[in-house]
């Protein structure tokens, strides 16, 4: 009775998680015949495929819309924030951890708290800063802005990874002769090689999630990334092209899915601020 | 490379630690510490996009939007949405937590599809709840009507109260698999021999729950809402796509109507002055925050 009440509980979990994704999957690879039948016409089931799946969706997304374009936009703000997101926060990690000594933990709260302030209280500002540097309409502006949501969470993700990496090595290479430049260039690296990873997928699934300040920043089809063009500019005027649109949506989710799967234990540690004491 | 033991530049941890950190602190005062203040001072100007210009406006952008019913409207739909959302997701996610700490069959591929929620972009997902809640093509409504529930018909998104709901729906639906893995974190910090104690002194599975667990949880769950409480009260993309705020600027939250004003409508002053009534959510998250922090430290020194 008691498997019986959780096998019940876990079903309901994943029908309501999932179920959203299951009708992009069904919604990609129907027919339009079988997608456009009123919802008062109870003999046909939309849950099922009733007609043969096409691949007709699929063809005009990436052969007939911008996609692909949004694609390589979003790979080029990815790389981008991900190459300044380590320059800074992975330095600045390592200061708060091991060298500014009792105020790190205060100052690293500080940059941490900056994370909540959301991009909707800071966008009409930045709309005005971007036009005054001509950054208008340009991925340079995405490049810019998203590092102030990925350094403070890299930087407080990074000070309490190095905090469960044990100091003795870095002690050690001290013995050893090294300065403690020496050991913060030579030995050091190595130690943080994880928490690097960690940050490059956080800048990674951030970008592919923003939506706000691409709103704002982006008014060109052609510049947008894809979480901006997918429900903005797939849709024309008052025509939806929901096999393509879910398609769009369907191929965005599993890479996503799959990052978050593997470092889900390291977010949460950054969320939890040590609340939570394993 | 073998340096004399000697406090040279090298060694001296308080330099070598203040230039570390400096691009960071740049970073973070310079685009978003002077951004915020900014975005205080807009809101007591007449700045519009069109024009460089900055004239003081005193509070007239504050009396032109306490004045304007869509405003309040909006005022109260946040609180509405934040608030229902969050209640949704405390007791989804105590019970997904609850599912989650057991092993069952096919347990791996249930944990991957309780991430997706959270792992899809806010925009595809919010794409894809306005298909399913589509005013002809809506599934819900197919299912409730092949299920015998419903016999009228639910105009999901055009009508206000049922598109609260429908927004609701959705941010709970976004948000509570975030709070569950949190959550289940809490619960495996428990230490089993208080479960174990409870259980010996013949403390059943609700009694173990509400009397043992959820009160050692509650700093956990408390950090679950908080985010949950930022996250819903400050996102546009879930509103903006599933209804603009209509029908008729009825389902507005703050930052739709603060986009629509600022961005949109060029007002910038007016916008950032909308934008502003974010802030009390954000003050009691971040007193809550530092609550919980300061607590946990007190706590950390057992």
């Amino acid at each position: 009775m008691k498997r019986v009440a959780l096998y019940a509980a876990a079903l309901g979990i994943v029908i309501f998680a999932g179920f959203p994704f299951y009708w992009m999957l069904v919604t990609s690879f129907k027919q339009n015949r079988d997608l456009y039948v009123g919802a008062s016409d109870l003999s046909h089931i939309p849950w099922i495929f009733n007609d043969p799946p096409t691949l007709e969706h699929v063809k005009l997304l990436l052969g007939q819309t911008d996609f692909p374009r949004w694609v390589l936009n979003t790979l080029v703000v990815v790389v981008a924030v991900a190459v300044i997101t380590v320059a800074v926060a992975v330095p600045a990690g390592y200061s708060l951890a091991r060298l500014v000594g009792r105020w790190g933990e205060r100052m690293g709260m500080g940059i941490f708290f900056t994370y909540l302030i959301p991009p909707t209280l800071l966008f009409v500002p930045f709309s005005r800063l971007i036009s005054l540097l001509g950054l208008q309409d340009s991925l340079g502006a995405l490049i810019l802005i998203y590092p102030t949501m990925t350094i403070p969470f890299c930087t407080w993700l990074v000070m309490g990874f190095l905090r469960s990496v044990p100091w003795e090595i870095e002690e050690q290479a001290m013995i050893d002769g090294y300065s403690r430049l020496a050991v913060i260039l030579k030995v050091a690296p190595r130690l943080i090689v994880p928490g690097i990873l960690t940050v490059v997928v956080f800048s990674f699934t951030l970008v592919l999630q923003e939506f706000v300040y691409a709103l704002t920043f982006i008014s060109s089809v052609n510049k947008m990334t894809v979480s901006l063009g997918v429900p903005i500019a797939l849709v024309r005027g008052d025509v939806y092209h929901w096999g393509a649109l879910m398609a769009a949506a369907l191929f965005t989710s599993i890479p996503l899915a799959i990052v978050y799967n593997a470092f889900i234990d390291r977010f949460i540690q950054g969320f939890t601020m040590g609340a939570v004491k394993g | 490379m073998t340096l004399p033991p000697r406090r040279t530049f090298a060694d001296r941890e308080e330099v070598l630690g203040a230039v570390m950190l400096g691009p960071a602190l740049a970073y973070v005062i310079l685009l978003v510490g002077v951004p915020f203040v900014f975005a205080i001072l807009l809101g007591f100007s007449n700045a519009t996009a069109g024009s460089l210009s900055f004239g003081w406006a005193g509070l007239n952008n504050y009396r032109a939007i306490l004045d304007d019913p869509i405003f309040l409207r909006a005022l109260r739909n946040s609180v509405i949405v934040t608030v229902g959302s969050q209640v949704l997701v405390v007791i989804l996610a105590t019970a997904a937590a609850q599912v989650f700490r057991a092993t069952f069959r096919g347990k791996r591929f249930a944990r991957f599809v309780l991430l997706l929620p959270w792992a899809v972009p806010v925009s595809l997902a919010a794409i894809a709840w306005t298909w399913i809640f589509d005013s002809t093509f809506s599934v819900v409504n197919w299912t409730l009507k092949a299920a015998g529930l419903l016999h009228g018909w639910l105009y999901w998104l055009g009508d206000p109260a049922l598109a609260l709901f429908a927004i609701i729906i959705v941010q709970a639906w976004r948000i509570f698999p975030f709070a569950t893995v949190i959550v289940l974190a809490g619960l495996s910090s428990i230490p089993q021999e208080i479960v174990e104690a409870a259980i010996v002194d013949g403390a059943g599975f609700w009694r173990r729950l509400f009397r043992v667990e959820l009160p050692l949880l509650l700093p956990v769950v408390a950090v679950a809402v908080l985010f949950g409480v930022v996250y819903t009260a400050t996102d546009l993309g879930v509103v903006y796509i599933l209804t603009g705020g209509g029908p008729a600027n009825t389902t507005h939250v703050l930052p739709t109507l603060a986009f629509q004003r600022g961005i949109l409508g060029a007002d910038l002053g007016q916008g950032a002055a909308i934008a502003v009534f974010l802030l009390p959510f954000l003050i009691v998250v971040a007193i809550g925050m530092l609550r919980l922090a300061h607590r946990t430290e007190v706590g950390g020194a057992r």
